[in-house]
């Protein structure tokens, strides 16, 4: 057991060495942890507050006057503390859906693999039913059942439909591991079917899982910001980076910077987040190079 | 073939009726109903109203009811749309949305593919950089992004395309959105094929054909192209998927009067019978679609129909 959790953390060790070594991934790591940081204490160095309005400076474009840094919106409200409201929003939503969708595609896929037979036939014929239907009526449907506005609603809401890639892919690798010899010998020792599972399949799911769980998260944000967009996610004077987009490219002929600031940080986050989880695959898997 | 065929069939059927059912039971047992945003009614009122739209059966009646009616095509009354049945409002809908979404799809597979192959042709070059740098860049951005830049761009800084708005079928009004919508599927297409390709060129069966003396283009014609092309037919369900649901967006950016507009309108004013009845259209279309795809998919590689 020591000897492979030794294996394993050397694993770990290569795969992080072989993610710095690329120029990629690295860039992308610190630009989402120079947002991350921004987002966290940016709104604290501002005076302004996500709701507050100046009405002597409505739809000012970005600079210095009175410390409105991205400028105002119609309203008067500060861009800068807003957009970064926004991200702070979008990140939290996603990783918790992230983590919550990981967590019950990691579950469904691998019990799956492991039950086998009738039980497996159906939890993925389940699977493949959800997967065929557009993911966004599922959402629509819970939003217009439970009400549109409540963060925690959101959550559940997009967490739900995510789990489906991971199920899927976690499924094939659990009836590959099943097969194994190690497997085999523990089910001969008599371990129970719990601990074979915590104790072997998992830990040698845990890089797949690592990969897919940093692929969820620009997802995330996307499902976020799109019913935001659409006027079915987070609502005003809440800011979320799909609301404001909305909001700018109703105003993008007189005052443009109200859409392209919260879009370029979308952007730059579904970029940098897409671009750690292509990384983090090489890394963890380097038959592919 | 034919048993193929038959054995998705009966998949696609009972799950229709699953979405139905499963629908129709969240959107009446939710609490908060079509007319909870208008001004406070009295209780004679709103036990009329209710009587009026069936809101007072049992659940299990207005159920029976719905079937019935949905095996006629009759999707009820809007509820917020007075003086409109959801049957019209799909019928006046659907045939812009039907345009956009199958322009979409068909500017996608010819440009996404060609550019795919190129690149893999092209593998470590120049255009092979240029297009990948694209397509990661098309697969990374969301619709409702692009769609509001394009505009900005060619619509109000160029003035070479209107940046919104619909009159009576030009199609000028439609580039834009259809571009957008296609952005994105193009993308992922181009990188699909590009994987494949390569894939299936350093294949024993492709070098033995190019040691019999067999030139380039014919290799990738004769050999290479169509097992190449089977991660893209596979993709076409998702593609669908992916088209009908941004439509949605490209409809609400662009100010188009498709379904689209209606289902997402519905859905922010509660009127049920508006939203299910899109519901089942949509999923109908999917289902139907993704099924042809399946087929497609059968016929090309033997190997899927007896899985």
């Amino acid at each position: 057991m020591s000897d492979a959790g030794a294996a394993a953390s050397g694993l770990w060790r290569d795969a992080a060495r072989r993610l710095w070594a690329e120029r990629a991934p690295r860039a992308a790591l610190a630009l989402i942890a120079a947002v991350t940081l921004l987002a966290l204490l940016g709104p604290a160095a501002s005076p302004w507050d996500y709701d507050s309005l100046d009405w002597r400076h409505l739809a000012q474009p970005p600079g210095f006057t009175a410390a409105h840094w991205f400028g105002t919106d119609r309203l008067g409200r500060d861009l800068f503390v807003r957009t970064l409201h926004g991200v702070r929003l979008s990140l939290l939503i996603s990783a918790l859906a992230s983590a919550l969708s990981v967590g019950i595609g990691l579950a469904w896929g691998m019990l799956a693999g492991f039950a086998g037979g009738r039980t497996e036939e159906w939890m993925m014929r389940g699977v493949d039913v959800l997967y065929s239907l557009p993911y966004l009526f599922i959402v629509i449907i819970l939003s217009t059942v439970v009400g549109r506005g409540s963060v925690a609603v959101l959550l559940i809401a997009i967490g739900a439909v995510g789990w489906l890639t991971t199920a899927r892919i976690v499924h094939g690798q659990t009836r590959a591991l099943k097969r194994r010899a190690f497997i085999e010998a523990a089910r001969a020792m008599g371990l129970p079917t719990a601990a074979i599972l915590l104790r072997h399949i998992v830990p040698n799911l845990a890089g797949t899982v690592a990969v897919y769980a940093t692929l969820t998260v620009p997802q995330m944000i996307l499902f976020e910001s799109f019913l935001s967009f659409l006027g079915l996610g987070v609502q005003e004077p809440h800011a979320s980076l799909g609301n404001l987009i909305n909001a700018g490219a109703q105003e993008m002929e007189s005052a443009p910077w109200m859409l392209l600031v919260p879009a370029a940080f979308l952007v730059a986050l579904l970029v940098c987040l897409n671009l750690l989880g292509d990384g983090l695959r090489d890394a963890l898997d380097p038959r592919e190079h | 073939m034919l048993s193929y065929a038959l054995r998705r069939i009966a998949v696609a059927v009972p799950t229709l009726l699953a979405i139905v059912t499963i629908s129709f039971a969240l959107q009446r047992l939710a609490p908060g109903g079509p007319f909870d945003q208008e001004r406070q009614l009295t209780a004679a009122v709103r036990a009329n109203l209710d009587r009026v739209y069936g809101l007072d059966r049992p659940i299990v009646v207005q159920y029976g009811h719905y079937l019935a009616a949905l095996a006629r095509g009759d999707f009820g009354p809007s509820l917020s749309q007075r003086d409109f049945t959801v049957s019209e409002l799909i019928a006046q809908g659907l045939p812009l949305s039907a345009t956009l979404g199958l322009a979409a799809v068909l500017l996608a597979i010819l440009t996404g593919i060609p550019g795919g192959i190129a690149a893999a042709l092209s593998r470590g070059g120049a255009a092979d950089y240029t297009l990948s740098a694209l397509a990661a860049l098309g697969v990374a951005l969301p619709t409702f992004v692009t769609g509001p830049a394009l505009a900005l761009l060619f619509g109000l800084y160029l003035h070479w395309l209107p940046v919104a708005g619909w009159q009576r079928g030009a199609p000028r009004y439609l580039v834009l959105p259809v571009v957008t919508l296609a952005l994105p599927v193009a993308a992922y297409l181009a990188r699909l094929t590009r994987a494949s390709l390569l894939e299936v060129l350093r294949t024993p069966y492709v070098r033995s054909a190019r040691a019999r003396g067999l030139g380039g283009a014919r290799v990738l014609w004769r050999h290479a192209l169509r097992p190449a092309l089977l991660p893209a037919v596979s993709y076409l369900g998702p593609a669908i998927a992916f088209v009908v649901t941004g439509s949605l967006v490209i409809e609400t950016v662009f100010g188009l009067p498709g379904t689209g507009r209606y289902l997402v309108q519905g859905a922010i004013d509660r009127d049920y019978p508006l939203v299910l009845g899109m519901v089942v259209v949509y999923a109908a279309l999917t289902l139907t679609l993704n099924l042809a795809a399946d087929l497609i998919h059968g016929w090309l590689d033997p190997g899927t129909r007896h899985e």
